[in-house]
């Protein structure tokens, strides 16, 4: 362990393993993934693309209330979840459905914040995944918390912490992230910088070199990575994974990607930037290029193609059948759970509204 | 030896400590609550007798302090954390209010966080700006908090150790200006539950309604006027969240009158909300609208002006004799 700011400081260029057409770069020191992984994880990006899509169609259908789309970013998504062990914690934003998705929860309880039958629809400890949140970075000093646990207790577990670029500026991510170094917290802090925070560019959230730069403040190391190579993201987070598990504390990576579509299908991108720039990542998708490295190899038979498009349609249907029952919520759950038992005053309020219910009907 | 005389520090520090040998989940942290102690000492000898994993200093960072908390509390700790004083708690605001009241319902049920923000506040110390805030309103209006305020050692021993190992978030307020009023405090006597007033004092021409610091000067005012010949019931809130309807109203009816003595000020706060609750509840035994004695609608003042926001026994006679003692 070193606090060396050489050793800190993330190198010039973001790690990339395969570049834009699909060819290997070759890049010295860090190890391309094995096969299966790369297969699993492509199977993970046309599925988790799939849903990306059907939410966004969900919403114009009225099913959904809003859905912040991860697309174009879907090979963080499943980076973050795919170098988790099943003990591990991910604790997700509003816009990281696709990775708490990846990571084995039902995409409908997922969504349920959305739909708006309840805050949360899932259980967190079903698959170690926090409720998403929409406060920026307020999550980041829980994913701390509990990693100081599972230490405390002697557990292997490792944390994932995810937040955008915009979320960086919060005063909750720099509490977080010193927390983190300071108790050696095995948290890995990953970024999905993807130029925007809803309208507002990178460079009006901070005028560090780069939003890795910012770990040698910390006292930890910060690595770019090519947030739309899947591969070069596997090795850098795998490799963080397995640095906070050996002790050796947290890290900072931040990936370089971009959000291809507006921050919600309520914003409109077209006032804050240009077609051509939007163009212009378009060629850098995530899925197009992990397809040429795959193919070009003979290691994407057009058969599997099918069955993971087959995959990703199955997962769409469940979603939208999902989304699409209707559950009518029970107004007594809106007391039940402000605290262990309600208070006398709840229940008087409960049994209020169950009276109004009850001469309504 | 059950029955000892201890100031609310000791009792603290002895329910803490209490606490942390029950329970090796139970955690406390915040800023120079390790070795030094705290700065009220309320942590003191914590550390060595616990180790530096059961009670340790944090970077100075509230949200930090109570975020990590929140953390800990979701993977199987007790955590307590400090706010070392009432006004720098407010940096861990969005925490308290977006996280720690609400993960429970947020998640229907599914994640608990018993965890504890220990909050050194109000006036009366000659306390520099932002020192001696009383910030209880803040919390009680945020659904999902319990909001604990006692004002005897006894009772700061009971309901700390009640609040550590209660399933929901407490903001457990400590009374700087009593840290160090002695009393005898009983450690082995079955806990008086969160959320239980108390009748202090027993009387029967009006009714005192006090909690925290405000308790010790409501008792005083009623000493000075059963000497003048009117007898003052005293009740002690102990928990503003949840709120006991029950004692505090019987109390009222018995005497048919009441004084809400508090030190926050009194716009939008606790006092105007037990105004409200007590005269809902209790309008046709009221004999005169209920009277509060609060601070004034002010920031805190400088310690040369404190004694003139803070209720004293004159301001909470006064208000008595306002009782429209001439309608029985």
């Amino acid at each position: 362990m070193t606090r060396d700011p050489d050793h800190l400081l993330p190198t010039r260029e973001p790690v990339r393993l395969i570049d834009a057409t699909g060819e290997p770069t070759g890049l010295a020191g860090v190890a391309m993934p094995p096969d299966d992984a790369l297969l699993r994880a492509y199977a993970a990006l046309v599925a988790g693309r799939r849903l990306n899509d059907q939410a966004y169609a969900l919403v114009r259908q009225g099913r959904l209330a809003v859905y912040p789309s991860s697309h174009g970013q879907e090979a963080c998504q499943v980076a973050a979840a795919q170098v988790l062990d099943d003990g591990d914690w991910l604790f997700p934003t509003y816009r990281d459905t696709v990775a708490a998705v990846t990571r084995g929860v039902d995409p409908v309880g997922v969504l349920t914040l959305l739909k708006g039958d309840w805050h949360s629809g899932y259980d967190p400890y079903e698959k170690n995944v926090a409720p998403q949140t929409t406060p920026l970075a307020t999550q980041l000093p829980h994913a701390v918390g509990v990693a100081h646990a599972a230490t405390l207790r002697g557990e292997p577990t490792v944390v994932m912490a995810l937040c955008g670029d915009g979320g960086t500026s919060e005063g909750d991510f720099h509490e977080a992230l010193n927390f983190a170094a300071v108790f050696q917290a095995p948290v890995v802090f990953f970024i999905q910088n993807n130029e925007y925070a809803i309208s507002v560019p990178l460079a009006r959230q901070s005028a560090a070199p780069s939003l890795a730069h910012k770990g040698v403040g910390y006292g930890m190391p910060g690595v770019r990575v090519d947030g739309n190579d899947v591969a070069a993201l596997l090795a850098v987070l795998g490799s963080a994974v397995a640095r906070a598990r050996a002790g050796e504390g947290p890290q900072l990576v931040e990936a370089h990607t971009y959000r291809m579509q507006a921050h919600t299908n309520a914003d409109d991108a077209g006032r804050y930037r240009s077609d051509d720039e939007v163009a212009a990542w378009t060629d850098r998708d995530p899925i197009t290029r992990l397809s040429a490295y795959l193919s070009n190899r003979g290691l994407l038979s057009s058969s599997d193609r099918e069955a993971f498009a087959e995959a990703a349609e199955r997962l769409a249907e469940v979603t939208r059948d999902g989304i699409n029952r209707d559950v009518t919520p029970d107004p007594a759950d809106l007391f039940a759970h402000v605290y262990a038992s309600p208070t006398p005053q709840l229940r008087e309020q409960q049994a209020l509204l169950a009276d109004e219910l009850a001469r309504e009907s | 030896m059950t029955h000892e005389k201890l100031s609310m520090a000791q009792a603290l520090n002895r329910a803490l400590h209490d606490e942390m040998a029950a329970d090796p989940t139970v955690l406390m942290f915040g800023e120079d609550v390790g070795p030094l102690g705290g700065v009220f000492r309320i942590t003191d000898g914590l550390t060595a007798t616990f180790g530096e994993q059961r009670c340790f200093d944090t970077p100075l960072a509230e949200s930090g302090i109570v975020g990590m908390a929140v953390g800990l509390a979701m993977n199987g700790m007790r955590p307590v954390v400090e706010m070392q004083f009432d006004a720098f708690a407010y940096p861990a605001f969005e925490q308290v209010i977006s996280h720690v009241a609400k993960m429970r319902n947020r998640t229907r049920g599914r994640v608990a966080l018993p965890m504890v923000i220990r909050v050194p506040y109000a006036g009366g110390i000659g306390g520099v700006e932002h020192h001696c805030d009383s910030s209880e309103a803040y919390y009680a209006h945020t659904p999902g908090l319990h909001v604990v305020a006692p004002s005897h050692p006894s009772d700061a021993y009971a309901l700390l150790r009640a609040s550590i190992a209660s399933p929901d978030p407490v903001v457990f307020l400590e009374p700087k200006k009593l840290y160090f009023v002695k009393d005898e405090v009983d450690t082995t006597e079955e806990q008086p539950p969160i959320g239980t007033a108390v009748v202090r004092r027993e009387g029967t021409d009006a009714t005192l309604i006090a909690y925290g610091p405000s308790v010790p000067v409501a008792l005083e005012a009623a000493a000075v006027a059963a000497q003048e010949g009117r007898s003052l019931q005293v009740v002690d809130l102990r928990s503003i969240v949840p709120f006991d309807d029950e004692t505090v109203c019987a109390a009222v009816r018995s005497t048919g009158r009441a004084v809400v003595v508090a030190e926050a000020s009194g716009f939008a706060s606790v006092s105007s909300e037990i105004v409200a609750r007590v005269t809902e509840r209790c309008f046709h035994s009221l004999a005169a609208p209920i009277r509060r004695v609060t601070g004034f609608d002010i920031p805190f003042p400088p310690p040369k002006l404190e004694h003139f926001q803070l209720p004293g026994v004159d301001r909470i006679l006064d208000a008595v004799d306002d009782l429209q003692w001439e309608y029985p």
